[in-house]
């Protein structure tokens, strides 16, 4: 009788206490699956590059991501900044190129599923975006024609196996710009229409070659991905598959209480939107307002999916047609990242803000006001036990 | 590790701790013919345990998600003044989370008569995340029928979205909202 007792009594406590095995409701389950990587869709074709999926345009792309050849003082390429080593950033606050700039470099991993590029979204696809740093004077610090007058000299016979025949570059200034030195301005403005046209197409196939490039750069699968899959299939997670308990802490909090999956979801770990979430700005640095100034920018590139480099329909724009163009909470609004790979490259935020991940969940615990606008991240209390969970379940998404 | 006492101390049943001596006492006096009372006693404690037991399998296992009624989330509605009978789905029937993405809303008159020439201003975000759309969703064709293509809406997250419509005609000025849930 008593031992009978004493088994029911067992019974209850360990019914009380848990058995060890990770234990989720259909709701929780049904959010993992959801952010595992085998939920990651095949990659879309980008009709605005139809040389996007061509294999010599990939292989020339990689080839100018690497070329240090690719700048005004011939030191700086794609690959400074975006290293290949590093999963394609560059552990730096600020990145630098010819000059420091005043944003961190985005890691490259599924860059090519993003709807907008740069931290802001000032450019709306991948092509475009990799012909912003090439001018910018802060990184590859180059010209529209010098640019040109390098892929005839460098790359002549490759470039015209892919896109055709060069234009005729006689008369074609050597450094000109619509985006330049005032010299340079000058120069590009003195070039025809049809001068302009022929270099800007030129320049547009160099963007769309390094996008090429760039579509192969995806994600990989973590710790996170095969105990989703275990959970998923009801497998017994195996080696490193298992989660501890402090794993299975913070990816429960992940998911609930703390509201990080709100944004940072699906399986790339992000909503692709832009977010005021109160990330204090940087001394020193100029003044940063996000999205909200970003929009004016994508209008106005000529390499935007409005433009004339465009390849196929206008009716892949619906992102741009569709843009918020204001709206109060554009203001100090900045990309959501994707989380995966993040323990392993701090710093973190738009500048490099906080140096390591305990501050940024610290940060989004106490959801300090933003300096201008307002942040959409409440207060939350965590336990440091909470935090440190948080962390723990991040490192998974890094392993 | 803690002793069955320490257990008993600590659990549910504040009774359980002091049950042994208790038992003895009982024994001690009255020897072996309270025995099947006890018996009872001990039983009934098993079941009450065992309720317990099944209590918290039931609670462990149930999804701890179950929310209060959500927001109406009919897909049909009269506009807030009564002027219309709208209605808004998803063009290609299902809602898929990060896309972009057409409806169809669709414009009765009170007596169902279709609404032609309608002019159709749309806003919205979600209520529990003090934030608006992340696109611009605009009318952009007319489908006949009172059907217009309601083009660039795109769900990012999961929750609870508003989208308002603010339709003017013919037949008057009139705003109607749906909630859609994710
Ligand atoms: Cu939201």
């Amino acid at each position: 009788m008593r031992r009978l007792f004493c088994f029911l009594a067992l019974t209850v406590a360990v019914l009380l206490g848990g058995c060890g095995k990770p234990d989720f409701s259909d709701a929780e389950k049904k959010t993992i699956a959801s952010l595992a990587l085998n939920t990651l869709p095949a990659l879309k074709p980008d009709t605005t590059n139809r040389f996007a999926d061509v294999p010599a345009a990939a292989a020339l792309g990689s080839t100018l991501f690497f070329d240090v050849g690719m700048s005004r003082d011939g030191t700086v390429s794609c690959s400074t900044c975006h290293k290949i080593d590093r999963q394609f950033q560059d552990d730096l606050p600020q990145a630098v190129g010819v000059g420091r700039t005043n944003r961190r470099t985005m890691p490259l991993a599924g860059v090519a599923r993003d709807p907008w590029f740069f931290w802001d979204g000032r450019r709306d696809s991948l092509w475009a975006q990799a012909l912003t740093p090439l001018e910018n004077p802060l990184e590859q610090a180059g010209n529209r024609t010098a640019y040109a007058h390098y892929m005839k000299a460098r790359f002549g016979e490759r470039y015209e196996r892919i896109f055709g025949p060069l234009p005729d570059f006689s008369g074609i200034p050597l450094n000109a710009s619509p985006l330049g030195s005032d010299t340079e301005k000058a120069a590009w403005n003195a070039m025809s229409d049809a001068q302009r046209d022929a270099i800007n197409s030129v320049y547009a196939n160099i963007g769309k070659a390094i996008a090429a490039f760039e579509r192969s750069i995806e994600p990989t699968p973590t710790r996170f991905d095969r105990f989703a899959l275990d959970l998923a299939t009801g497998a017994e997670p195996k080696g490193d598959a298992a989660f501890s308990r402090e794993e299975i802490l913070g990816l429960k909090l992940f998911i609930g209480k703390a509201n990080c999956v709100t944004c940072h979801n699906g399986p790339r770990f992000t909503d692709n939107g832009f977010h005021n979430t109160g990330v204090p700005p940087v001394a020193g640095l100029p003044a940063d307002r996000g999205r909200v100034d970003a929009v004016a920018q994508v209008e106005a590139d000529p390499f935007n999916c409005f433009g004339a480099y465009r390849d196929g329909e206008a009716s892949a724009c619906g992102e741009l047609r569709f843009m918020v163009k204001d709206a109060p909470e554009l203001v100090r609004a900045y990309k959501t990242p994707s989380l995966r790979g993040a323990t392993t490259r701090p710093p973190y935020m738009h500048a490099g803000q906080f140096s390591s991940l305990d501050e940024v969940v610290a940060h989004y615990a106490k959801a300090a006001p933003s300096v201008e606008g307002v942040s959409e991240v409440h207060p939350l209390e965590l336990s440091d036990r909470e935090r440190a969970a948080l962390v723990a379940f991040l490192k998974t998404l890094s392993e | 590790m803690l002793g069955k006492q320490a257990f008993f101390r600590h659990s549910v049943f504040p009774q359980a701790g002091g049950m042994r001596s208790v038992r003895q006492n009982v024994i001690r006096r009255r020897g072996t013919g309270l025995a099947s009372l006890w018996r009872y006693l001990l039983a009934g404690l098993g079941l009450a345990a065992l309720l317990v037991g099944v209590l918290a399998v039931v609670y462990l296992t149930v999804p701890h998600s179950a929310q209060p009624v959500g927001p109406d989330v009919s897909r049909t509605k009269k506009t807030d003044n009564g002027l219309y009978v709208a209605s808004f789905v998803p063009e290609r029937g299902v809602v898929r989370q990060g896309e972009l993405e057409s409806w169809v809303l669709t414009l009765k008159t009170k007596t169902g008569a279709s609404v032609e020439r309608a002019a159709i201003a749309i806003s919205g975000g979600m209520p529990q995340h003090n934030h608006g759309l992340p696109t611009s969703p605009q009318a952009t064709d007319y489908l006949g029928e009172g059907r217009y293509r309601i083009e660039g809406l795109k769900f990012t997250m999961s929750g609870w979205w508003q989208l308002r419509f603010a339709i003017s005609s013919g037949a008057g000025s009139d705003t109607v909202l749906f909630n859609v849930v994710l």
